[in-house]
């Protein structure tokens, strides 16, 4: 998979789960700020991503996590995809 | 002491959404029960039930907010909502404004949905919003979110008489000066396979498959309840404050009686007597002797002991007053709401108050020697209705009646 391929989905997964418009879901995108997304919307997103890439996000790789660049990042991370 | 007047009310229910459907429908005697369409009942033992339609949480709710939301919370958003605006949407003291709203079940929907990732995923997978979504408490909290009402909170589960029970004890928070205004509710959303199974297993559920007749109470022939959803608010307010705004009083609710069977769980004591009781404190309450009653909203299921102990009550509590009473139960049309159904009916005996109509008991078709009021068999009947009851007794031996009255300055 390409990072623009893996940014695509991950941003739409995020807007599906968190009720945004996809517009919104930027890599710039704060969670809290900018998304409204509380830590119980972050888990429930997290479960979300891990399903549909079959990678697992423990809790404490998710604590730096505030962007949604940041949540791209760790993915992308977990399936070898470079930047 | 205050007095305390209903200004608003809003049902989400098997036959209709807001006053206007609603009304329309019971005072023409219509059901709401059909064959349930949610989800496949083929296998079940019970097919039928009175589901909601026409009702768009998107229309209440964000759209994250329907989704971190199991069902009954978004009727009971509804409802509350529907009523704050049928009230003319007041302004209030937020921190004098209390919330109760109760359930029998809760989001059992999203506790089984959960239950089957846990079981197919595994406890990794279980989401951080099933905790939220299934406790009781969840309607009552999220109507105070809606509005941003900071008064007194909770939730009352007694089950099929959790929502007069929420009424009542709104009425004394406003009665007693600890709030101004109350939105008081009832909500249910539990029309499930296991709840059909489970209330199948009890034989509480009627076992006749013509959904439009299945709900008799009183009837001779009725064999079981039809499980039904649904929510109800009412707004209630210290009278003064709603005359001053120059509030639509809908009715005054005047008393309100509690009391336990403490005698089975499930099966109610047979000669009524906590229903009696009930019954009594809510007149005692009310300063009305017992032949001031002209329209009981009756609790009336369809099963068998239900149906003849709560006549037993009402005859032992109005004596002979009894036979010259207008009595009916709604849930001929609606099915039973369960936790709801006490929110609904209240409104429905405040209406009756309001324009003298009073709903039919549809179904009603072969007298039964135990049960022999005047049920307002199948046509609605127009009369003068100063004092009228609304009773809910649930499982766990509660019972709750409300006493509503013509608002007399």
């Amino acid at each position: 998979m390409e990072m623009a391929e893996l940014e695509q989905k991950v941003c739409k997964i995020l807007a599906d789960n968190l009720s945004v418009p996809e517009d919104q879901v930027t890599p710039s995108a704060r969670f809290q700020e900018d998304l409204d997304a509380d830590s119980l919307d972050l888990v429930e997103a997290v479960l979300a991503l891990e399903e549909e890439f079959g990678v697992t996000i423990p809790e404490e790789e998710m604590e730096g996590v505030r962007t949604v660049g940041q949540a791209i990042q760790l993915v992308a991370a977990k399936l070898g995809v470079a930047a | 002491m205050n007095r305390v007047v209903v200004t608003g009310f809003g049902p989400v229910t098997p036959v209709g959404v807001g006053i206007d459907a609603f009304w329309e429908a019971l005072t023409a005697g219509r059901s709401g029960i059909d064959r349930i369409q949610r989800f496949d009942p083929s296998g079940l033992p019970v097919q039928i039930a009175g589901e909601v339609h026409g009702f768009a949480p998107e229309d209440w709710m964000t759209p994250k907010e329907v989704k971190r939301t199991d069902r009954a919370v978004h009727f009971a958003i509804g409802a509350a909502k529907l009523a704050w605006t049928d009230a003319g949407e007041p302004s209030v003291d937020r921190a004098r404004t209390g919330v109760m709203f109760s359930t029998g079940i809760g989001g059992l929907d999203s506790l089984l949905k959960q239950h089957l990732v846990l079981l197919e995923k595994g406890p990794d997978r279980v989401s951080p919003f099933m905790v939220p979504m299934l406790m009781p408490n969840a309607a009552a909290g999220h109507v105070a979110m809606a509005f941003g009402f900071t008064g007194p909170n909770a939730c009352i589960t007694t089950a099929c008489a959790a929502g007069s029970h929420a009424v009542g004890e709104a009425f004394r928070l406003i009665k007693y000066g600890l709030a101004d205004v109350c939105i008081a509710g009832g909500t249910e959303a539990s029309i499930l396979p296991l709840t059909v199974a489970g209330f199948a297993q009890m034989q509480a559920l009627t076992r006749n498959p013509d959904p439009a007749k299945a709900s008799r109470p009183f009837d001779k022939n009725r064999d079981g309840f039809v499980l039904s959803e649904g929510a109800g608010a009412v707004v209630l307010e210290e009278a003064g404050r709603a005359l001053s705004r120059g509030a639509r009083i809908y009715a005054e609710v005047c008393g309100y009686g509690a009391s336990a069977d403490a005698h089975h769980i499930t099966a109610p004591e047979p000669e009524g007597l906590g229903a009696i009781q009930a019954l009594q404190a809510a007149l005692e309450e009310a300063g009305e002797s017992p032949d001031g009653v002209e329209y009981i909203n009756a609790h009336g299921t369809s099963t068998q002991l239900n149906d003849a102990a709560e006549t037993r009550a009402i005859k032992k509590t109005l004596g002979d007053h009894a036979y010259r009473t207008a009595v009916s139960s709604t849930k001929s049309m609606t099915g039973h709401m369960l936790g709801a159904a006490g929110a609904v009916e209240a409104g429905v005996a405040a209406l009756a108050v309001h324009t003298g109509l009073m709903p039919p008991t549809i179904n009603y078709e072969t007298p039964d020697e135990e049960c022999d009021l005047d049920y307002v068999p199948n046509q609605a009947r127009q009369g003068e209705v100063r004092l009228a009851l609304s009773n809910a007794f649930g499982f766990g031996g509660h019972n709750a009646v409300v006493a509503l009255r013509r608002f007399e300055d």
